[in-house]
């Protein structure tokens, strides 16, 4: 079952290199291996040198997002033959846009999560919890909040974003979609102080409304439809 | 560069993120992680979390802490169980009200659904005791609980890489890491360590675990002269994912799926006939393991089983299964609703490790005497609340009891003491390690690669350290293990550079990984019996008579194993019986 599968990578490294160029490779891989798989095949065996976040290798870490065939996915999540790698089709992988290189297909992600601190993401409620029992919330209104409780930070929204990648300032998809999981949860009370964040310049209003992170999310998350439902809250609100 | 810090915690997922929890706003506290703490593997946990809340059927924490020992094959420290058993109520009910979303039952209350070998009175039949979030329960907790730390403004190192414990005069006071973005090695000098950095199923080339999880907080305080207890007892997930050994979750049994072997017979009712499936995890791994040995297995090699679903009904598997329904689809492009998931054992979670008291305090022997200022808590540390067998969803209990226990002693301790100075020369052991592996970059005589020594690892470790083990397997590992631990002092790195060296990284983690493979083979070696995870077909019985104690394996100045020695059993109220389901 074994094929030759061609990558085509995106090199960077900030001690030797002045700007970013593509290299080439040709492994051996399963129609059925992750493009992880893959990665990890040149990396063991052919350049010790390159170099990629991964961890759970399942798509529920969220660390090995990139831009592969120029669509953020995870390389967890993408089989080599689901974008035709097994039948000779070259498999293009870069970093994500939007966010500083430091090193291959590693980028900064500190500035995306300062965004999501931004949004205050943690319960806010100011009474006092049961002394011994669970706050209740009913199953339909639990419901109401679960798409956004599915992000894993991973990034591909935002950097799949053409707003995110224009302005360094705006908090993007992710930061926005944990707002809303908070925003609809029924046991918060913090839904004003995050409408009013992200009701200012770079916020919400900066969405274009394009739908690549819906596109992107390697969590089935509707993103767009999120951003969407905080905006109504925001203008019923006022 | 140097860090001063009342505490430094090592690792956030559950265990380190509950801990520093504890000492933020007591202390001046850091957690320093290899990852960004929403990429810990506690992430990955799907099914749930038990607690006997008794929220849709009658349950009290005593049954819980009984399933628990029995669970364990009566190696788990009973006083460890009763702890477990009546904190996790309050834990959970803290969590609720930190925001974690549990799934919830029509009058409002957190919902609770069936998991394996958790039983009502005793082990009459099983009982709802674990309460969820989706299948993605352990990625609530982890999301929470590193909520919960940016609104107590934790100091976090992301991406830091935990090199040395340092010890002076007796007490423990810091560690030193290496930032993976600069290559830079860091000293934090503190007044206690509480090491949370989980386990190490990278080991075996089948498993669900994370490839972060290379065992280094173990390695590291082996390496300090630390024992490691109980390494051979490390559990195989009955559902793994045929081939890749991606977690399936024990809840999709505990919704009602089952298990079919090649002939589309449910094989566990023969083996279980009172839990069937829902047996604990050694248990349906080894009938598994039988179903295949005697050619019953599926798919042209006869070397898997298959997990039903399909009869659940997709309503079901939509609103309770749905991540691990999509790992088929993903993975295998297999469509649960309509046929069988191929899957096999997958190596999963390490009973053993850093041996600790029920305060989380580190233990150096079989008085248990503490090291004063050094804690461990979650996957790292063995408490014993496992035993030689981990009940499903007692990992998470586990994390949150003794997390916030280790934190909370933690916290106590270094508001009553002093200063300790860092020993002389504190960073010589670090600089040694670094060194050695960097050379391996220019060093043409040097040239074993450290993917074939990984690869020759996992697939050793799985031939013969895995589900069934015998005198003749368990040998030929000790003999591996020399070789490769000979092979990995030529190693050869071909990335010179210091920023973002993940290969260096990887031999770092690699080195680790042989540490604690070599403690567990010893381990089972010397254990000539059978119970929980530690199953041996040349000793098939228990010996409470000699083996009802646990191992602590003592390092070897220059690598290998030095001693074994044994530490009893805290028995309270269950006396060991013959294990039934």
């Amino acid at each position: 079952m074994a094929t030759q599968v061609t990558l085509k990578i995106l090199r960077y490294d900030p001690e030797k290199d002045k700007k970013a160029h593509f290299e080439t490779y040709e492994v051996e891989a399963d129609p059925l291996d992750r493009i992880l798989d893959v990665l990890n095949t040149v990396k063991w065996y052919k350049d010790g040198s390159l170099t990629y976040r991964r961890s759970c290798a399942h798509g529920v870490c969220g660390s090995d997002a990139m831009r592969i065939n120029g669509r953020n996915r995870l390389a967890c999540k993408v089989l080599v033959r689901d974008v035709g790698g097994d039948t000779g089709k070259k498999i293009q992988i870069e970093p994500m846009l939007g966010f500083k290189i430091l090193r291959d297909l590693v980028v900064d992600m500190d500035p995306f999560f300062e965004k999501y601190k931004s949004i205050k993401p943690y319960l806010i409620n100011y009474e006092d919890a049961p002394a011994s029992s669970e706050r209740l919330q009913s199953a339909e209104d639990r419901e109401i909040f679960d798409e956004t409780t599915k992000c894993i930070l991973c990034g591909a929204c935002s950097g799949s974003c053409p707003p995110y990648w224009s302005n360094q300032d705006f908090i993007g998809p992710a930061a926005i979609v944990n707002a809303h999981r908070f925003i609809f949860d029924s046991r918060d009370q913090g839904s004003d102080e995050r409408l009013a964040i992200l009701g200012q310049g770079e916020g919400v209003f900066r969405c274009r409304t394009v739908y690549n992170c819906t596109d992107a999310c390697p969590r089935d998350i509707p993103v767009t439809k999120a951003i969407e439902q905080i905006r109504r809250a925001m203008l019923y609100n006022r | 560069m140097y860090h001063k810090y009342d505490a430094v915690v090592v690792g956030a997922g559950g265990a380190g993120l509950m801990a520093a929890l504890q000492l933020v706003g007591k202390a001046n506290v850091a957690c320093i992680t290899k990852l960004y703490p929403s990429r810990s593997h506690t992430g990955a946990a799907q099914g749930g979390i038990c607690a006997a809340l008794g929220n849709t059927e009658e349950d009290h924490w005593e049954w819980h802490m009984f399933d628990t020992v029995k669970g364990g094959d009566y190696l788990t420290d009973q006083d460890a169980a009763e702890v477990l058993a009546r904190d996790a109520v309050e834990r959970i009910i803290e969590m609720e009200h930190m925001g974690l979303p549990f799934n919830r039952t029509p009058e409002g209350k957190i919902d609770q659904r069936r998991f394996g070998g958790h039983t009502r009175n005793y082990g009459e039949g099983p009982v709802r005791r674990s309460c969820f979030a989706a299948d993605r329960t352990g990625h609530m907790i982890l999301q929470t609980l590193y909520q919960q730390g940016i609104k107590e403004n934790v100091t976090f190192y992301n991406e830091f890489h935990v090199m040395d414990l340092l010890i002076n005069n007796g007490r423990c006071v810091g560690v030193t890491a290496m930032e993976v973005k600069t290559g830079e090695l860091h000293t934090f000098h503190t007044k206690a360590v509480i090491f949370a950095t989980g386990g190490y199923g990278r080991a075996w080339r089948v498993t669900s675990n994370a490839h972060a999880c290379t065992g280094d907080g173990m390695a590291v305080a082996y390496r300090a002269g630390i024992p490691l207890m109980d390494m051979e007892m490390y559990q195989f997930h009955p559902t793994g994912l045929y081939r890749i050994g991606i977690l399936l979750s024990e809840a999709a049994r505990g919704e009602g799926g089952i298990l079919r072997n090649g002939n589309g017979e449910r094989f566990c009712e023969r083996y279980a006939p009172t839990l069937k499936d829902l047996a604990p995890r050694d248990m349906v791994s080894r009938f598994i393991a039988q179903e295949i040995r005697e050619g019953r297995g599926a798919g042209p090699n006869k070397d898997f089983v298959y997990l039903h679903v399909d009869h659940l009904g997709k309503e079901v598997i939509d609103s309770k299964l749905p991540d691990i329904t999509d790992f088929a689809r993903t993975y295998l492009h297999v469509e649960p609703y309509t046929e069988g998931v191929p899957i096999q054992p997958t190596a999963h979670y390490a009973m053993g490790g850093i041996p600790t008291n029920i305060d989380g305090e580190v233990i150096l022997d079989e008085k248990s005497t503490v090291l004063p200022g050094c804690y461990a808590a979650g996957e790292v540390a063995c408490v014993s609340v496992h035993g030689a067998n981990r009940l499903g969803t007692n990992s998470l209990v586990d994390l949150v009891v003794f997390g916030k226990r280790a934190g909370l002693k933690a916290a106590e301790y270094v508001q009553k003491n002093d200063w300790e100075s860092l020993p002389a020369h504190h960073e010589t052991r670090s600089n040694e390690l670094l060194g050695f592996v960097n050379a391996g970059a220019n060093d043409t005589r040097r040239t074993e690669i450290a993917g074939d020594i990984r690869k020759e690892l996992q697939n050793k470790m799985q031939d013969w350290v895995s589900i069934v083990r015998n005198d003749t397997s368990l040998n030929n590992m000790m003999t591996k293990l020399s070789e490769l631990r000979e092979r990995y002092g030529r190693l050869r790195l071909q990335d010179t550079g210091n920023k973002f060296n993940t290969e260096r990284l990887e031999a770092l983690e690699l080195g680790a990984l042989l540490e604690c493979a070599e403690a567990t083979t010893k381990g089972a070696l010397e254990r000539k019996e059978s119970r929980g995870a530690q199953y041996r077909d040349d000793y098939e019985n228990r010996d409470d008579v000699n083996f009802l104690a646990h191992t602590m394996a003592y390092r070897a100045e220059n690598g290998g194993v030095k001693e074994l020695r044994y530490k009893p059993v805290v028995i309270t109220r269950f006396q060991p019986k013959e294990r039934k389901y």
